[in-house]
């Protein structure tokens, strides 16, 4: 038996939080407390872009809550002056799930890292992705242990040879945005820690989206995985590895060509049911994918992301991969309960007086 | 006293014999109906007024083999015409569905039982399943017993025969017939069950109509056969007071949380994984959204106390239910609320362990898991229930404990209490007491401009810290499972700093004892030298086991522990006032591993781990010997057992 649940018809992902008039700072949105992380570190970076993004959110500081497991990324709450709660391994999501249902006007933000997210806490990840809570899972994937020092993660490519893995890693690593995609999620995106303008595009479009958003922030760990993402930040390589994801828009990359675009662009591959990147002066403009990123059918979605490299990261589709309209688990949750709530009479105290006092009673005098 | 109900008018040609008490065993294949059918029988009890006592007992598969031993269902309910307090040690009248049904319960009969089988499922093929090698009721092997064989199936299917249900079908309201004899048997008022049927099958009115056939064939049957020749009265008992209902522990855990949440004003959140033998408190709380109560199906144990732990720190009262497999895998959550000092509920209804263990049977052995199973030194307040509808109350002091003090409070029902029930005088509303959550709306450290919001700031008496929720504005500070500098609670490695919090987060916990009443101790003479001290389910058994050796004229005291951890301020002096203290547990001394401990008494234990409750004859027998020992006599119980039944108060 099914239930007919109806549509919330809520759009935004902070359309039921309190917003503030005044203009804000990104100073107001750090805290007091020493920002601990190695030099050079990827997330220092990002730290940056949050505390100035969320300014232009324009809500109530008090109503912004981070969430975070264990992991060096997952220290980021402390540097926020917000609510927040550092938990506890891979738990992050479900800490998140319990807020983000009781309270409907809080704006709600998960920091998570390969370990922490794909390893300890999968299973946590993709049944906040299937639920589709509403809230902005932030996944740190710099492709190594960082905080236990340098063993490899469920991101590690094949073959690593890390402390324990002298002779290299034999396990097969996640691809977290295909992972994501499996997993019913309806926001993904990837975005890269140094690009602060596409971050903040990423970030922006994440808060916007009511439901689970999981946005992959590739950042690089200076200590045990320095030059992880070379390849997509050298200049001189980045135009081939990086695959521009924009909603509506062609998917080219590779060097310029005479019109001022890419000279490579994925295309469908019929013989696979896949996606596969071609020289455009090889095909008809008409072959060239046009990136729709609202497509109920995740399946080109998916086949896109099967582009990034799994060994040494020498190429990687970057930007929105999906993201489609899709009721919320918190927003239903709350319904049924006002719903609930709306056909009761009396005060709680009557009621429960008549709850307790139900069913088969006898009264001894 | 008065009864709104009345028996039916005996017919005169059956004798009616007086009794005080009985205690009835329905036992079948788990397909059977047998805890439809006890349950049916025990709200006619109550309804009529009697005290009563159930204990289900099923198998943790859903339908075993059909016919199997392993597939026996059984439903055992003591009624009385006085005040009783477990669900009786032996049965008086097994009522068998087929050949397993009584192999399996044979050895728990004391002689001169009266055994009712169904024939009709005493076939070889049956009879082989169940291990005889012969019909056991043909030879002499039930001789010492009352044995009534019926076709309780043949006469249900001829009873139902007009509304042209499949033989199948119609042979399933067999357990009604069953439930209309054993009700004229003893006299049981059908108005409830009859109300209940027409309820059920509303949407199948042939099922309904055979079932309610069934029922009255099985009623009418009793009159008219000459194999029943007595029927029974059973007094209703006198009880304070007040209005009744006979509720299951699992049901009045779930009325005492909804309770909470309205007398804190908090809107209840629980978060819960589905376990044996906890379900049902998910299943019940998902009904009561009308009350503001979200209940979050989780991927697994952990996301269950997760997602309390995120939804206690946005100010609501979060709760996880579970049973032991579940609190192994809740440990490091519940460690975070220790460390995070918030307030939560965690439930746990034990069963029978170590893993797996035995999922639909009782125990008590996670006690020592509920009181040290985390890393580092997490006190955790502990609270148990003494019965089904204790769980009420103690729902409500956990609540009381975990908001008042910003702390993760464990409370360990157990499968008997959980499946069990028993009449409940329900409580005025106005008589429960209020819970302030007392949420912090101001800035706690400095003045003026410069004050600060220090989430570790302590109040003087419970040391409890201020607990402010998203929402707030100028509170805005980050918790989390690193050490917490004193007062301002930033993360802090200071050695100095670690040692006053691992000690003050102990000495709040201690300082719950400060709200404790004194212990209760029934000790009518004032100088027995013998103290049976128990928790938990224990209560039913040792009250009774108590009863019998004062029955028989000899003194000992009882105390029941509701708060484990931390124990009454008085439990020290208590103990060390009797000679000998005995600690009976449905495990292998765990209570009296931290009494021991703690007040370096050398307490008894008295320990059984078989997933039933202790029984009250073997719980007599041992205090028996104690009294002997510390008052140098000879101690003799036979005239309580036989004459009394040894309940009487």
């Amino acid at each position: 038996m099914t239930a007919d649940l109806g549509l919330p018809g809520l759009r935004s992902g902070v359309e039921l939080v309190p917003t503030h008039d005044e203009p804000q700072t990104g100073k107001e949105y750090t805290s007091d407390q020493e920002v601990r992380w190695c030099p050079g570190c990827g997330d220092y970076a990002v730290l940056k872009a949050v505390q100035n993004f969320l300014p232009d959110l324009g809500l109530r500081r008090e109503n912004i809550v981070f969430i975070s497991g264990i992991g060096c990324s997952s220290r980021f709450p402390y540097y926020l002056d917000t609510y927040g709660m550092h938990s506890i391994h891979g738990r992050a999501p479900t800490m998140a799930t319990g807020i983000a249902t009781a309270r409907a006007d809080l704006s709600v933000w998960v920091v998570t890292g390969d370990g922490d997210a794909l390893s300890i806490g999968g299973n946590h990840l993709i049944h906040a992705l299937r639920r589709n809570v509403n809230m902005t899972i932030l996944l740190f994937n710099n492709r190594i242990y960082g905080l236990t020092k340098g063993q490899y993660s469920p991101t590690s490519e094949t073959g690593k040879v890390t402390k324990s893995t002298p002779m290299g890693s034999v396990d097969f690593p996640f691809n977290p945005v295909s992972l994501a995609l499996g997993a019913e999620a309806s926001f993904v995106a990837r975005t890269i820690d140094s690009d602060r303008k596409h971050l903040t595009a990423v970030l922006s479009a994440a808060a916007a989206h009511r439901g689970t958003s999981l946005v992959e922030i590739y950042q690089n760990c200076p200590i045990f995985n320095d030059g992880a993402f070379d390849a997509i930040k050298n200049p001189d390589t980045k135009a081939d590895a990086i695959i521009p994801l924009v909603h509506g828009q062609q998917i080219r990359f590779g060097a310029l060509g005479e019109d001022g675009r890419g000279t490579r662009a994925l295309s469908r591959d019929r013989s696979t049911g896949g996606v596969k990147t071609v020289e455009v002066s090889d095909v008809d403009d008409a072959d060239i994918l046009v990136h729709d990123a609202h497509s109920p059918d995740p399946s080109t979605a998916f086949a896109i992301s099967r582009l990034t490299d799994s060994g040494y990261l020498n190429q990687s589709p970057i930007g929105i991969f999906r993201q489609v309209e899709r009721p919320t688990y918190d927003d239903q949750a709350r319904a049924q309960i006002a719903t609930a709530q709306d056909a009761a009479t009396g005060d709680p105290t009557t009621r429960l007086a008549g709850l307790i006092n139900a069913g088969d009673t006898w009264t001894v005098i | 006293m008065k009864q709104e109900s009345r028996h039916e008018v005996t017919q005169p040609t059956k004798q009616v014999k007086q009794l005080d008490r009985v205690i009835i065993r329905f036992a079948g294949d788990s397909g059977d109906g047998m805890q439809l059918t006890g349950d049916r029988f025990t709200q006619e009890s109550a309804v009529f007024g009697n005290d009563l006592v159930t204990l289900p007992n099923f198998p943790a598969e859903i339908r075993a083999p059909q016919g199997t031993l392993p597939g026996v269902s059984s439903f055992q309910v003591h009624f009385a015409d006085h005040d009783i307090l477990t669900a009786g040690d032996a049965p008086d009248v097994l009522v068998a569905m087929n050949p397993a049904a009584l192999r399996a319960n044979l050895g728990d009969l004391p002689k001169g039982a009266t055994i009712i089988v169904d024939t009709h499922d005493f076939t070889a093929r049956n009879l082989t399943k169940a291990g005889y090698s012969a019909n056991p009721l043909d030879g002499d092997d039930l001789a010492e017993f009352a044995v009534h064989p019926v076709d309780l199936t043949g006469m249900t299917v001829e009873a139902v025969k007009e509304f042209g249900l499949s033989r199948k079908d119609a042979a399933r309201a067999k357990n009604m017939f069953a439930l209309g004899l054993l009700s004229w048997m003893y006299g049981r008022p059908t108005e409830s069950t009859n109300a209940f049927l027409t309820k059920r099958f509303a949407k199948v009115p042939d099922i309904r109509d055979a079932n309610l056939r069934a029922f009255k064939s099985g009623w009418n049957f009793g009159e008219t056969t000459e194999t029943f020749i007595v029927r029974y009265e059973i007094k209703p008992a006198p009880m304070p007071a007040g209005t009744y209902r006979n509720i299951t522990g699992n049901l009045a855990l779930s009325y005492g949380l909804i309770a909470g949440g309205v007398q804190s004003g908090l809107p209840v959140f629980l978060g819960s994984y589905p376990i044996t033998p906890a379900s049902d408190i998910l299943h019940e709380l998902s009904k009561h959204k009308s009350f503001g109560v979200t209940t979050f199906q989780a991927e697994d144990e952990i996301a269950g106390v997760g997602a309390a732990i995120g939804a206690a720190f946005a100010g609501s009262l979060g709760v996880t239910t579970t049973s032991g497999p579940g609190l192994s895998l809740k440990s490091e959550a519940i460690g975070l609320a220790v460390m995070t000092e918030l307030p939560l509920l965690v439930i746990d209804v034990q069963r029978g362990g170590p893993s797996t263990g035995l999922p639909t049977k009782t125990e008590q052995a996670d006690l020592l898991h509920a009181m040290f199973g985390r890393n580092g030194e997490a006190p955790v307040p502990i609270i148990a229930p003494q019965s089904p509808g204790d769980c009420f109350d103690a729902a409500l002091e956990a609540t009381r404990i975990a908001i008042t003090y910003r702390t993760p409070v464990i409370l360990l029902s157990d499968g008997y209490l959980a499946n069990g029930s028993e009449p409940w005088r329900i409580p005025d509303v106005a008589d429960l007491p209020t819970i302030n959550p007392d949420f912090a709306t101001d800035r706690n450290h400095g003045e003026g401009d410069e004050a600060e919001f220090w989430p570790y700031s302590r109040d003087a008496e419970t040391l409890a810290r201020p607990w402010a929720i998203p929402g707030t504005p100028g509170l805005e500070h980050r918790i989390g499972g690193l050490e917490k500098g004193d007062g301002h609670g930033n993360i802090s490695y200071d050695p100095a700093n670690h040692d006053f919090m691992v000690r003050t987060r102990q000495a709040k916990v201690d300082r719950i004892a400060d709200s404790l009443p004194p212990l209760a101790v029934d000790d009518p003479s004032g100088d027995a030298k013998v103290l049976v001290l128990g928790w938990g389910s224990t209560y039913g058994p040792i009250g009774a086991g108590v009863r019998r050796v004062r029955k028989a004229g000899y003194k000992v005291a009882q105390a029941h522990l509701r708060h484990l951890n931390p124990f009454p301020h008085d439990l020290g002096d208590i103990l060390k006032r009797y000679d000998k203290v005995l600690v009976p547990e449905m495990n292998l001394g765990q209570l009296s591993l931290l009494l021991r401990g703690k007040y370096l008494v050398d307490v008894v234990g008295y320990n059984e781990v078989r997933g039933l409750p202790l029984k009250a004859a073997v719980l007599a027998d041992v205090i028996g010997g104690l009294v002997a020992d510390a008052e140098g006599i000879e101690v003799d119980l036979t005239p309580a057992t036989t004459a009394v039944e040894g309940e009487h108060a």
